[in-house]
């Protein structure tokens, strides 16, 4: 059995604390602007301080506050699009293999249409007709999620459906809606936990992505995706304002993977090929 | 395979215009189109005069008929910050991105598949596990973030190589790199599981038997083989250079079609981003197909199943 991975557990456990007592742990407001003490360099280089840590941005504003509470868009835009996006791949998967026939093929053909179209163009149509803001979000990075878990859950519900247990409650006259509810679903979800956890990762970097591009959530509200594009103009002389936040998108992503394959590994090791 | 191409082809219309039924419902979502449409500065007249010219003033099928229709005839509306045709827009810009993507796709065939087929080979030992923590890197690490630490690195530190901007071959070096780096990690992790897989085949123990040197065995008979599943995820990857060009494109200030994109999105330029979508969508569907149909041509099995 492969060592907990202790490394990226601490890790993950520090960005939920953040998350989650952020407006305790935050030295500074994260949207409130001192524009005297703009683009100031972390504690450690040339001009820093120890009033912000980890600098400060074009408007003055404190970069671990703004890190500190953009930990926390990430927590609610991750666990909002997992059970949104997730929930519905859960969903279309129990159904499309349980059922199979027809409302299989369509269900399988939508999903492929999914895979062919990347749904970063839906979500950029979605952020311009719809606006900008959470719920849009929201929605958009579940669009690119549902997808991928219809396509395992329905894999693993095909291979449930030939089981005793199931063949059984057909005998006794259970109901196709029950027996998915109460046989199928209950079975499917620790492979459900394990893709969860896989696609944490995918979820934070789609937001960094879209804040990025103009269609995350829009500012002041402090995002790691919109800190890095700011921070994008000033690279040559205030590295520090995109390349904390990089970091720490990429820490994060890094860690709930491994954490992720350990959990694959633990739990169902039959998933290794994902 | 007549039947097949047929088959393949009623397909992607059908999906051509799923998309374009979302596009053409989203725009009308939010109330009137007319609003996304026109720039701020459009007179009262202007607005009478689109309503009249979309058919907005008549029922929904009808405007949507309008709307293909006028799309048939490749008319997809005019930018609103540009004044022009938006597919005229596209295509101006199309050159820019495809000088980019062969390259990036050299560089993530070049890096991805000879680290694959040596993790394959090393397998659980220090080179499996450094190409490993390889790939879950690239994974880690967003597209956009990496441009920016190229950047950091490459213009501003050491000062070899322009940060933006199109121009000589020291200009593509960064958007490339940026750009392969959205397939070079998938590409290795594909490689690497099928390798595996295919060199516990009997042909590869008969090709081991018949004392064929190694070299030969891993190169030529394994690769060639483990490289199937590769090509069949071509699709998935098309869609990643799309992502990956609008990422790169607007990091780099690349003037092709994903810069268009973020452009379309910033500027609030509806009837550009609805272009933009169109097209693209065509453009994947259409290299989809055409890479359906050469594999069919190539392994029978595929057009009979």
């Amino acid at each position: 059995m492969r060592r907990a991975p202790w490394i990226p557990i601490c890790i993950i456990s520090t960005m939920i604390v953040m998350a989650v007592f952020a407006p305790l742990l935050a030295p500074w407001s994260p949207i409130d602007q001192t524009l005297p003490d703009k683009l100031l360099p972390p504690f450690w280089l040339d001009g820093g301080s120890t009033k912000y840590l980890l600098g400060t941005d074009a408007f003055g504003r404190d970069i671990l506050s703004r890190l500190i509470y953009g930990a926390r868009v990430s927590l609610i835009v991750a666990v909002l699009a997992l059970t949104a996006g997730g929930g519905a791949g859960l969903v279309i998967g129990i159904v499309a293999g349980y059922l199979g026939g027809a409302v299989d093929n369509l269900l399988m053909r939508l999903v492929d249409a999914a895979f062919t179209f990347p749904a970063i163009l839906f979500a950029l149509l979605l952020a311009v007709t719809m606006g900008q803001g959470l719920s849009t979000l929201i929605i958009a990075i579940s669009l690119l999620l549902w997808a991928s878990f219809a396509r395992v859950i329905r894999g693993e519900v095909l291979a449930l459906k030939q089981r005793d247990f199931v063949a059984l409650a057909q005998v006794r006259g259970c109901s196709s809606p029950r027996i998915m509810l109460t046989h199928i679903l209950p079975n499917v979800l620790n492979t459900f936990m394990v893709l969860v956890t896989l696609n944490i990762g995918v979820v934070v970097i789609a937001e960094a992505s879209l804040s990025f591009l103009g269609a995350g959530i829009p500012p002041p509200t402090p995002t790691w995706g919109l800190m890095i594009s700011e921070g994008r103009g000033r690279i040559a002389d205030a590295w520090w304002v995109s390349i904390i936040p990089g970091i720490a998108i990429t820490l994060l992503v890094l860690s709930v993977n491994l954490f992720g394959d350990w959990l694959r590994d633990r739990m169902d090791p039959r998933l290794r090929q994902l | 395979m007549t039947r097949y191409i047929v088959h393949r082809l009623l397909q992607g219309v059908v999906l051509l215009c799923m998309v374009a039924m979302i596009v053409f419902f989203l725009g009308r979502l939010t109330g009137n189109p007319v609003d996304l449409m026109l720039p701020e500065d459009a007179t009262a007249e202007d607005r009478v005069a689109m309503i009249k010219a979309l058919g907005l003033d008549g029922p929904l099928y009808q405007q949507f008929f309008i709307f293909v229709g006028k799309a048939l005839h490749g008319d997809l509306g005019d930018s609103i910050r540009m004044r022009e045709p938006a597919v005229d827009a596209f295509f101006s810009r199309l050159p820019n991105t495809l000088a980019l993507i062969p390259w990036a796709i050299l560089l993530a065939m070049g890096v991805g598949i000879p680290l694959g087929v040596l993790a394959s080979l090393n397998r659980g030992n220090m080179i499996d596990r450094i190409a490993g923590i390889f790939a879950v890197l690239g994974i880690a690490i967003p597209g956009f973030f990496l441009g920016i630490l190229l950047i950091f690195v490459f213009s501003v530190q050491l000062g070899w190589l322009p940060s933006g901007r199109m121009g000589g071959p020291e200009h593509y070096v960064l958007p490339v790199i940026t750009l392969g780096a959205f397939l070079i990690a998938g590409f290795m992790r594909l490689v690497r599981s099928s390798m595996l897989e295919v060199m516990d085949s009997e042909y590869v123990k008969l090709a081991r038997i018949k004392g064929l040197s190694e070299f030969v065995v891993i190169w030529k008979h394994c690769l060639r083989n483990a490289l199937i599943p590769v090509l069949t995820l071509w699709g998935v990857f098309v869609g990643n250079l799309i992502t990956g060009a609008i990422i790169t494109e607007t990091v780099f200030a690349w003037p092709g079609i994903g810069r268009l994109t973020y452009e379309a999105v910033i500027y609030r330029d509806f009837p550009l981003l609805q272009a933009v979508i169109i097209l693209k969508s065509m453009l994947i569907l259409s290299i989809n197909l055409a890479v359906d149909i050469l594999y069919a041509y190539v392994d029978p099995r595929i057009r009979l199943a």
